[in-house]
């Protein structure tokens, strides 16, 4: 099928298999790799992508699924993004699978998050390296909000 | 190894009507949020090839009240269902569940006509919707039946629904009594289920069991001895008796009737 919607905000028309995930046709289709595959089947995150402001798991929808939408991944942040320092400096990303998943997953936070939201927003990603406080500690400092003393990297 | 795409055929459907005239004609997999047929796909275990989507049904998502019956669209996700006032108000067992589903990702996916369809017995919502009496509403072109949840299910994966027919929705009469939920499995987001359970603490009590038995199963006589006021000890022991949990790679049959007998306790403590 002939597929229409809008990739990190340009309109994109491509071919593809209605059935092919959309985590295929990002990676080989369009070149866009930042979206990774851990485990295929929705538990881990790593492919996570906004689908109309939306986390998803790009391994598990059908392409056909996004014809209309907007979907945004890690590369539409433009690699400058102030959540991507703060992964660095709070060395949120060790091996670094899982983080262009986490940061997509942490855009869909409200505003105002508790520690709490940011655990619940993050609750479908999993990361093999950190421990996640790292984690939880970037995406609070990029909110503004102060980490718990026991989260603080010694 | 995954199933090849290219052996697969979808067609899309823009209304219901169109959807019920495709289904009447030929046989296709419906495919709504695609959490559970595309993991099924990931894992090479699809064995439809032909499917149809319903994902833009918009007209299947709706959550609104018929008098006094909660109707939820059966497209309607998790997510939806979390942040709905009304379920909210009515049916607070259903947003627990809901919020315990997966992580976001799939809460924002995933829809309580999926889950019910694919007839896990491990399937969150189930339990809540048993002991909510809830009526399952389908629809082919030849019209719609109405099918209380607890003669819904026919045995492991199995449901009365014919081919020609889709889920549109699920009704919920008002429900009187303190509602509780509990599911327990290896961590909080993600983990299927080991034992799940909902509960309504009325004069007589409604109780449903999920994982522990081919579909998800009400406990009438347990909760008879509840309702006649028998000690939560003695109802105990006609759980214990009443269930037949089932073994499996997550856990024991022996565990389960455990978890099942601490969790009949929990509901009551906690209800009362
Ligand atoms: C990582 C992960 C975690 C999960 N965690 C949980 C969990 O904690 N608890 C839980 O219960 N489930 C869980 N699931 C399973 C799944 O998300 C739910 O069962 C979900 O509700 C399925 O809905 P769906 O719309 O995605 O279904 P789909 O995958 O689109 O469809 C599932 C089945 O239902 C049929 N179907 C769908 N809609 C209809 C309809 N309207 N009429 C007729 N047939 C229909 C399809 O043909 C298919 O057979 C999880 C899945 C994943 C991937
Ligand atoms: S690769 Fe998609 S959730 Fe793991
Ligand atoms: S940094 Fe390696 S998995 Fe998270």
């Amino acid at each position: 099928m002939t597929l229409r919607f809008v990739l990190n905000g340009a309109k994109t028309e491509l071919d593809a298999h209605p059935m092919a995930r959309l985590l295929d046709v990002l990676r080989e289709e369009c070149a866009l790799t930042g979206s990774k595959e851990g485990c295929g089947e929705g538990e881990c995150g790593a492919c996570t992508v906004l689908v109309n402001g939306e986390p998803v798991c790009s391994c598990i929808i059908p392409v056909a699924h996004v014809e209309g939408a907007a979907v945004l991944t890690i590369e539409g942040l433009g690699g400058d993004h102030p959540l991507q320092h703060h992964f660095m400096n709070e060395v949120g990303a060790q091996c670094g699978i899982c983080t262009p998943g986490m940061i997509m997953a942490a855009m869909a936070l409200g505003p105002a998050p508790t520690l709490e939201d940011v655990k619940t927003a993050l609750a479908g990603n999993l990361c093999r390296c950190t421990g996640y406080a790292a984690i939880y500690r970037a995406v609070m400092k990029w909110r503004g909000l102060e980490a718990p003393p026991s989260m603080v990297a010694e | 190894m995954r199933t090849a795409i290219s052996e697969l055929d979808l067609r899309s459907a823009s209304s219901l009507t169109e959807a019920l005239a495709i289904l009447r004609d030929e046989a296709r997999t419906p495919i709504a949020g695609a959490t559970d047929v595309y993991v099924a796909l990931n894992f090479g275990t699809l064995k439809p090839k032909r499917f149809l989507d319903i994902w833009a049904l918009d007209e299947l998502r709706s959550i609104s009240l018929s008098g006094d019956t909660l109707v939820i669209g059966s497209l309607t996700t998790y997510t939806s269902l979390i942040q709905s006032p009304i379920v909210g108000e009515r049916l607070p067992m259903l947003v627990e569940a809901s919020r315990l589903v997966g992580g976001v990702q799939i809460q924002n996916r995933g829809t309580i006509g999926g889950n019910v369809a694919n007839a896990s017995p491990a399937g969150d919502a189930l339990p809540v919707l048993a002991a909510a009496d809830a009526v399952i509403v389908v629809r082919s072109d030849a019209g719609e039946r109405r099918v209380p949840i607890t003669q819904f299910y026919t045995g492991y994966r199995a449901t009365v629904m014919t081919p020609d027919e889709l889920i549109v929705a699920v009704e919920i009469a008002p429900v009187e009594g303190k509602q509780w939920f509990r599911k327990v499995g290896t961590r909080a987001a993600q983990a299927i289920s080991k034992v799940v359970v909902a509960g309504v603490r009325a004069p007589m009590p409604r109780i449903a069991f999920g994982s522990i038995a081919p579909t998800v199963v009400r406990v009438p006589e347990t909760e008879r001895a509840l309702g006649d006021g028998a000690t939560i000890d003695d109802a105990e022991g006609v759980l214990a008796r009443e269930i037949a949990p089932i073994d499996d790679i997550r856990s024991t049959a022996e565990y389960r009737r455990r978890v099942s007998m601490n969790l009949l306790r929990r509901f009551w403590a906690e209800t009362g």
